[in-house]
């Protein structure tokens, strides 16, 4: 119907536009290419939660023949139907928990710095030492030295609209 | 796990399990497969968390940069009204010399007068400081670099014996200096510093002290903004002194008496100097100008301050009297011709004024503008040399091919003595005096004025061609081809140059020809940016080291420090909001026709950009700005209401409340200026003159009564004289909600603690 068809060009043009301030905000040249290397933050910060893998598909999908940039006009209908789509949901707050429960194999209630980066940098989607280096400053508490997951999970909640 | 044992799971072996547990705990052991999973949860979420904070560091960047641009562009309005001001302006009071008869003064050759009896001025026993002795040795400078340290002031004595002597070695410098690295190791190239004692120190620290061993390049804007401006440049001064072959000063656009009203550095010095405050900044003005304009590495690096235009010539540059040119905005007085770039600019982007055709009699209201155009007409009845016509009106994009010197100086309309100036029946008799108006100054002083502008205030830009840079009020935008060719023309490799902040302290550009390097680090706020050094080698191939200087000894996370810049981005933000209210308001109801008090989010968006002109990204900003309704419209009037004003005001109205907002820093410059013996109290009178000058400067309908009211409605002491502190109290934007995120905050950094 009419007015269905004009709330969802609405909706699209809106996602358009955000999907544009995002990808500008990577623009230094302002000639609408960011490197290719920024599209997984840009990603990210559109409220998506790809697996690098998925990432992976994703760029594979938009980049310019490994000249190591991205278009907005390769990126902009791609990037749009993965919101409309919204087909990297993100993680609800009780299963990231449940997430560190399991690694938290003695059920302290919190984990030592080694554990969490053996599991970080051994299992799964390894970080990298950078990465690692910047979690521990991040997560751990600075008296006691180790990680109170449920206190961090509180702490960095990320407002969903933005 | 096969399906063959797992299939049948019955109730009395779980049972079984339970019992032997004790508790339904899960499983103490979890499988490999699980634990891979969770590890995958927990980095996938990390990862998406730190995406956006990176995002969320970027807008805060944008929105201190888009601020920070739109207050320069307040910049242009200030220098034209000082301008004006000066133009018209007799003493007020009648008492002797006052800094604005000396600002007044023409171009004054700085070899003649203004010798200090410095060796007069007694430094008590009391003072544990630096007491220095000329020529200069280590043990001075170095005593200098432990004052400083320390917290302590040098006594004015030594600054301004400092001073003179700096003054004396500059003037035997050339306008470019010319470096060689056959003699010397590597020498170190510096940015912008901006008062910041912490990042010379680090520099300092990090790379050495300036010797025969490690020579140094400071690219100018020493002082402004930062607090400890005094400390940095009698730093820089003293090394320069100590070591003139191996210690080079460029100037900066920051270099600039005018400038320093209005950023900060002649506060920062009548604060620490309560007596010889004057005195000083005299002697600053005329150091300043007295600096070398650029200096050249093996014939091959330029490095200056701001940058290049089509027109610069460095042959020319090289010639000219650079002491001559002390403030970029002190535009040279010739011609009676009207803004015209300038003008038409602030045609299509100014802030109050309605389309520039519309007749104005439906408001009443004579836009700068407007009323400059009135003036220009009376005047070329009257005036002798009337240059060459105005292109104002014509000219309606701002983007145009490069132009000659005279067009391109943004400047007013100064009016003559005999022109009985009037804006909205407002009379403002005094400026019928006739003492102000000098001479036009020949085109050559203004060729001069021109280069020498263009070297300070220029950016580079990635699209070919040179523009004047509108957002700046002086210099141009350069294009790589304008870089191409000045290399071509004098056999150059490299321009190193300043000017700007850049998040990682420094940026390449136009093929890297153009090397930015900045080195004030968290510029804006805490975390906001890195600062930046070059060294470079006879291989002329720079490197770069990069820093940040931390508050504390506590590492704050990223997540803190882009919380803290985040935040007093978006505060500054609201400010622009809150003082752009009613111009905001009347775009709202423009979309507005139910007066339902809301908009949609694209409506929104749009009137904020178009009012406020600020390139961001308002939508992704939106939620710190404005609520929703239930339906996801925007309540607009919500993004005022966590505002007000310091202190309660009786009788104000909204017009003249919000330009006392927005120019308040600007009022208190002039007020500093007319408070001869910083009192803090000017008289009823000086405040009323003061005021009218302004708002007829602005062209903002103001009446008497109103300003009466005003000054009435404030404390004055007995012998009517007003508190300017406390009257611009009432204009501080203050935030309500600060103290409950400060108390939040506090409390959650003594947990992170």
């Amino acid at each position: 119907m009419a007015a269905h068809r004009h709330n969802s060009e609405a909706m699209a043009s809106d996602v358009h536009k955000k999907i544009k301030a995002a990808f500008k905000a990577f623009d230094y040249e302002a000639n609408n290419t960011v490197d290719v290397r920024e599209i997984g933050t840009i990603v990210f910060s559109l409220g998506c939660f790809p697996s690098q893998a998925d990432l992976h598909d994703f760029i594979a999908q938009v980049e310019e023949d490994h000249t190591g940039f991205i278009h907005l006009e390769k990126f902009l209908p791609v990037m749009t139907n993965v919101l409309l789509e919204k087909r990297f949901p993100p993680i609800p707050e009780d299963k990231l928990l449940q997430a560190f429960e399991v690694l938290d194999k003695e059920k302290k209630g919190y984990l030592e710095q080694e554990e969490l980066t053996k599991y970080m940098m051994q299992e799964g989607e390894v970080f990298t030492q950078e990465e690692m280096d910047e979690m521990l400053t991040a997560l751990t508490d600075q008296k006691d030295n180790v990680i109170y997951y449920k206190d961090v999970i509180d702490e960095l909640i990320i407002d969903n609209d933005i | 796990m096969g399906c063959g044992t797992s299939a049948v799971v019955t109730e009395t072996q779980v049972k079984r399990v339970e019992e032997a547990e004790g508790t339904c705990e899960p499983v103490r052991n979890p499988s490999p497969a699980l634990t891979m999973k969770a590890a995958v949860l927990i980095q996938r979420w990390y990862r998406r968390y730190m995406a956006h904070l990176e995002m969320r560091r970027r807008y805060t960047w944008n929105i201190f940069q888009s601020i920070e641009y739109a207050g320069e562009q307040d910049q242009l309005q200030l220098s034209s009204f000082f301008s004006f001001m000066l133009d018209n302006f007799t003493q007020l009071n009648g008492n002797g010399p006052d800094l604005i008869s000396q600002l007044l003064d023409p171009v004054l050759d700085p070899w003649l007068g203004r010798e200090t009896c410095f060796s007069c001025i007694p430094v008590p026993d009391s003072y544990t400081g630096p007491r220095l002795t000329f020529p200069l040795s280590v043990s001075d400078t170095n005593a200098l670099l432990n004052a400083f340290k320390e917290q302590q002031t040098l006594h004015a004595k030594y600054l301004l014996q400092l001073l003179c002597e700096t003054k004396k070695l500059l003037r035997q410098m050339p306008n470019i200096v010319h470096l060689s690295t056959s003699y010397t190791k590597d020498i170190t190239i510096c940015g912008d510093l901006h008062g910041r004692l912490d990042d010379l120190l680090l520099i300092f620290y990090k790379n050495g002290l300036p010797s025969a061993e490690t020579p140094y390049v400071f690219n100018g804007d020493f002082v402004d903004r930062g607090k400890k401006s005094i400390e940095v440049v009698v730093l820089l001064f003293a090394y320069f002194l100590l070591y003139p072959d191996y210690m080079h000063l460029n100037r900066g656009n920051h270099e600039d008496h005018i400038m320093n009203l209005r950023y900060g550095f002649t506060k920062e010095v009548m604060q620490k100097y309560k007596t010889h405050g004057r005195e000083i900044l005299q002697l600053f003005q005329d150091v300043f100008s007295l600096l070398p304009l650029a200096t050249v590495i093996d014939g091959k690096i330029l490095i200056v301050h701001g940058g290049i235009s089509d027109q610069t010539d460095l042959d020319f540059l090289n010639s000219v009297e650079r002491h001559k040119v002390k403030s970029a905005l002190r535009l040279p007085r010739q011609s009676f011709e009207p803004l015209d770039l300038g003008q038409s600019y602030r045609q299509t982007k100014r802030l109050r004024s309605t389309d520039g055709s519309r007749p104005n009699s439906s408001r009443n209201q004579k836009t700068p503008n407007q009323r400059r155009r009135h003036c220009q007409l009376t005047h070329q009845d009257s005036a002798a040399s009337c240059s060459s016509s105005s292109s104002s009106s014509s000219s309606s994009s701002t983007l145009c091919s490069p132009r000659s010197p005279s067009s391109l100086s943004p400047r007013p309309c100064p009016s003559s003595p005999s022109i009985h100036f009037t804006v909205n029946s407002l009379q403002v008799p005094f400026l019928d005096s006739l003492s102000s108006l000098s001479p036009p100054s020949p085109p050559q002083y203004e060729r001069e004025w021109k280069q020498i502008v263009d070297i300070l205030w220029s950016d580079p830009k990635n699209q070919d061609g040179c523009y004047p840079n509108t957002f700046r009020g002086g210099g141009c935008y350069f294009g790589p081809d304008v870089t191409q060719r000045l290399m071509l023309q004098h056999g150059l490799q490299l321009l190193i140059r300043s000017h700007e902040c850049k998040q990682e302290g420094y940026e390449l550009c136009h093929g890297g020809r153009v090397i930015t390097i900045f080195s004030a680090s968290n510029y804006y706020e805490e975390g906001s940016n890195r600062g930046a050094y070059i060294k470079m080698g006879k291989d002329l191939i720079p490197r770069f080291y990069q820093y940040q200087v931390g508050r504390g000894t506590r590492k704050l996370t990223l997540t803190q420090r882009v919380r803290v810049a985040e935040s007093s981005a978006l505060k500054a933000l609201k400010e622009q909001l809150f003082t752009h209210r009613s111009e905001l308001m009347a775009a709202f109801k423009e979309f507005d026709h139910n007066n339902t008090g809301c908009v949609s989010v694209s409506e929104w968006a749009q009137v904020l950009e178009s009012v406020l002109r600020l390139d961001l990204p308002w939508r992704t900003l939106r939620p710190h700005l404005v609520r929703l309704t239930a339906e996801g419209a925007v309540e607009y009037e919500s993004c005022f209401e966590d505002m007000g004003s310091g202190t309660q005001l009786a009788q104000v109205t909204p017009n003249l409340a919000e330009t006392l907002f927005r120019y308040r820093t600007d009022i208190e410059i002039i007020f500093n200026i007319i408070d001869k013996d910083h009192s803090g109290l000017i008289s009823i009178e000086e405040f009323r003159q003061t005021w009218r000058l302004f708002s007829a400067h602005l062209g903002v309908d103001i009446n008497n009564q109103a300003i009466d009211d005003l000054a009435r409605s404030i404390d004055f002491n007995k012998d009517g004289s007003i508190d300017f502190t406390e009257f611009l109290e009432a204009f501080r934007v203050v935030h309500k909600l600060d103290k409950y995120q400060h108390q939040s905050r506090r409390d959650s950094n003594t947990e992170r603690l």
